[in-house]
């Protein structure tokens, strides 16, 4: 089976669960005998990928695409003969369903996949030239990334057209697919719940002593650490967890919080901790990677996802890999698999600081709360994912021969 | 009857704290040493204030003292001051102390680490001016009279203070909000106190060397020492103009190019061709005149920005966190007897690292964000609070309960 999978990012180049989603599911329906084509905007890095064919979808004669990490950015193009030009996110949207019209047109598949609004455009342009049916496979819809409001009206409609042009839908949690109900007033048996998973072999072990020098000998003081790992953007449900940390901090002075990450969001979230006199209990790492990242969440008591809408949330199983119980937002994808977590409503600030207290309270409670979501972590793979995709392919593959 | 131009010069450098994380907490102690090229470096700006505006600034001023035998000034110099120019600059300090053996040079007294302990713990207050004082002593052989607070922030509660602490003379800003209708042209007395008296900046004739000077857009521009002279002969009734500023407006914050120093080296002569006229320390001008009225201050004002308060240093909430964390320390650190702990608890009082925090004009990229070594006032918060946890981490690493 020859599938056209269309994503906007791979790790390492990837800015967020996004890429490692895409990865981990290609891997898992790979080694189930899938034949997988990979179209990326760009593609510099050797990803060190031989499950599957990776393609860059960009014009031809480009010798080199220079991006920052941010996933809305603009990039440029460096041409062979010298010249540059600069692309803003919809031209490369547009560029990128160029490429794969030419690519439909050049080769044949069964099944076009594709990952979140960025490729949808280049999609419905495979199916109307050549009838193939296309999966669509959404991580996040607009309201998720604009925090629960509208967002940007070009995206929605995106968005809305491919979701009624989509042979199949697939949403990465049930949280996703009631909004994309909601708010796009698509048919529910058109919507597939397929949850993201995570691989417990993939990861990175920790090494060596733990970075977090300070917040290892304040624990040794009895000090107990709750982490937040997330972009500091709307969507993360951030000054939420800072009321919280008030109430927490009144009842437990030796309670220490960290947040790392960066976003729009940095300066207000430092004003809104000394606005709440908190300051000296809240530590702000910025944006980390690699090491101090993956100590971030080994260093914690507890980890915090109180995110306002979270279509799957990654953050919550790699803490748990990393020896941390979490707390997570009930209005999270995650929330739906994960049964030895803590759960709250974003917007429930005292049961939030209700939970976070009882946990740096009691050793015993995060102990056995990380033991038991640990069993869960480790039962985790992509092969269920990927069984399910391979399933909903298989009947499209049917239904279009039964049309031709 | 004679008038005196009163010049005091405030010379001052913090420890500025480099880009320090969580990282180096509990890790790397030295929060004041930043590579060499980095905007927070000590050493670098130290030089570069030396080179542009302590040395050329002191040449002139040595050639007037030289010149004119009625030409005086005093000056204050934060201990913090004097140790970079030790380290670093000790032809910076030498210049200072040539300019004293004239012993026309008066040097006023305040807090050594250029804090604001006063607000926040008398004891701390007490040890940091006697600090200074003991400096000086060393450095310049004077013991002050005259004391000022750092920034020029001033209330009753500080004139009474230094009054029993048996201080002839105490700064201010020459605020109307405290003067009223009265002139800063003289000198006064604070409420309730038996001896001291009070001299009062006058802002507009400072600010306009201070500040206006190199600003082409003002009326008063382009400034000569014979019109400033006008200016001053035409004000009426007056014993005193106190014409107190930072040193660094000659070379820093006014340019060479602005023609600053040209302005400083005619001023005593334009300034003396009228009779009568004469040059005071701080000292001399409370010997010289009577007390013409008391001033009432309540409330505590300082000589920054329009609304001349302390907002500038304590005015949002990640100041007001940062710095009575800070304080909070006091006991068990002076309780450890570590001087390097101390030291550098000292060192962070400094107001500047409450100065960087400042938001009030953040958005519109005013002056002050000229003056600070941090890309935002967020910053300058982050890597101070760091700081102090890492002075936690040394507490606790000596068993100290935390």
């Amino acid at each position: 089976m020859r599938i056209l999978m269309l994503g906007w990012e791979l790790p390492p180049d990837n800015s967020g669960g996004l890429g490692v989603a895409c990865y981990q599911l290609c891997k898992a329906l790979s080694k189930k005998g899938a034949d997988i084509e990979f179209v990326l905007p760009y593609h510099k890095a050797d990803y060190g990928i031989d499950f599957m064919t990776v393609t860059a979808a960009h014009p031809q004669g480009v010798e080199e695409i220079l991006k920052s990490g941010i996933a809305y950015d603009s990039y440029k193009y460096i041409f062979q003969d010298g010249h540059a030009e600069v692309h803003d996110i919809y031209s490369q949207v547009h560029m990128y369903e160029e490429a794969v019209a030419r690519l439909v047109h050049e080769r044949t598949f069964d099944i076009v996949h594709a990952h979140d609004w960025l490729t949808f455009r280049a999609a419905l342009r495979a199916k109307q030239s050549t009838g193939c049916p296309i999966v669509l496979h959404v991580h996040s819809i607009e309201r998720d990334r604009a925090g629960g409001n509208a967002g940007n009206p070009l995206c929605r409609e995106i968005e809305g057209i491919s979701f009624m042009l989509a042979d199949r839908i697939v949403a990465v949690s049930q949280h996703t697919k009631n909004m994309i109900i909601e708010d796009y007033d698509v048919p529910e048996d058109k919507i597939e719940v397929v949850h993201n998973s995570i691989d417990p072999e993939m990861f990175e072990p920790l090494d060596g002593d733990n970075t977090y020098k300070y917040l290892e000998a304040m624990r040794g003081k009895g000090y107990r650490v709750v982490v937040a790992v997330s972009r500091l953007t709307v969507q993360k449900g951030l000054p939420n967890l800072l009321h919280a940390a008030k109430e927490v901090i009144m009842r437990e002075p030796k309670t220490l919080f960290v947040i790392v990450g960066s976003g729009e969001q940095y300066f207000e979230l430092l004003s809104l901790a000394a606005d709440l006199g908190i300051a000296k209990n809240v530590i702000f790492t910025g944006f980390q990677r690699g090491k101090r990242w993956r100590d971030a969440y080994a260093i914690a008591d507890l980890f915090v996802m109180p995110s306002v809408s979270e279509p799957f949330g990654l953050t919550a199983l790699e803490a748990i890999g990393y020896g941390t119980p979490s707390l997570i937002s009930r209005q999270s994808g995650v929330a739906e698999v994960l049964r030895n977590t803590l759960k709250v409503n974003f917007w429930d600030i005292n049961e939030m600081a209700n939970k976070i207290t009882a946990v740096v309270q009691n050793d015993s409670l995060r102990d056995v709360l990380h033991q038991n979501s640990y069993q869960e972590f480790a039962r985790l793979n992509w092969n269920a994912a990927a069984d399910r995709l391979l399933g909903i392919y298989d009947q499209h593959l049917k239904r279009s021969k039964v049309f031709a | 009857m004679s008038k005196a131009i009163v010049l005091y010069m405030h010379v001052h450098q913090p420890y500025r704290v480099r880009h320090y994380t969580i990282f180096d907490a509990g890790v790397d102690h030295r929060y004041f040493e930043a590579p060499y090229d980095d905007r927070e470096n000590n050493e670098r700006i130290l030089r570069k204030v030396a080179e542009k505006s302590y040395l050329p600034t002191n040449h002139r001023l040595l050639q007037l003292l030289n010149e004119h035998p009625e030409f005086k000034l005093s000056l204050s110099i934060t201990g913090t001051a004097i140790e970079q120019m030790e380290a670093w600059a000790p032809e910076a300090l030498q210049s200072f102390k040539d300019l004293c053996a004239t012993g026309r040079v008066e040097i006023v007294a305040e807090t050594y680490h250029h804090s604001l302990a006063f607000f926040y713990s008398r004891s701390e207050f007490e040890a940091q001016v006697n600090m200074h004082r003991a400096k000086v002593q060393e450095v310049f052989g004077q013991t002050p009279q005259v004391i000022r607070n750092t920034e020029l922030a001033y209330n009753n509660d500080l004139a009474y203070w230094a009054d029993k602490a048996g201080y002839k003379g105490i700064l201010a800003e020459g605020w109307d909000r405290v003067l009223g209708w009265r002139s800063p042209n003289f000198v006064y007395r604070p409420s309730y106190t038996d001896n001291i008296r009070l001299l009062m900046k006058n802002y507009r004739l400072s600010d306009d060397i201070a500040f206006r000077f190199g600003d082409r857009h003002w009326a008063g521009w382009p400034l000569t020492a014979d019109k400033f002279t006008h200016w001053l002969n035409d004000s009426g009734d007056a014993t005193n103009f106190d014409l107190f500023m930072d040193y660094e407006t000659f070379g820093e914050h006014q340019w060479d190019e602005t023609g600053i120093f040209q302005f400083l080296e005619h001023l005593p002569k334009e300034w003396l061709k009228t009779p009568g006229n004469t040059f005071m320390t701080v000292s001399e001008v409370i010997d010289s005149f009577d007390p013409v009225d008391y001033v009432d201050c309540p409330q505590t004002i300082t000589w920054a920005d329009t609304e001349r308060d302390l907002s500038a240093w304590l005015g949002n909430s990640m100041q007001s966190s940062a710095i009575t964390a800070l304080y909070e320390l006091q006991d068990k650190i002076m309780h450890t007897g570590d001087l390097a702990l101390i030291d550098d608890w000292r060192k962070l009082q400094t107001s500047d690292h409450f100065y960087y925090m400042c938001t009030k004009w953040f958005n519109d990229g005013d002056i002050h964000a000229y003056f600070s070594p941090y890309e935002n006032p967020y910053d300058a918060f982050v890597a101070f609070m760091n700081a102090w946890h890492d002075l936690k981490f040394r507490l606790a690493a000596k068993g100290v309960d935390v």
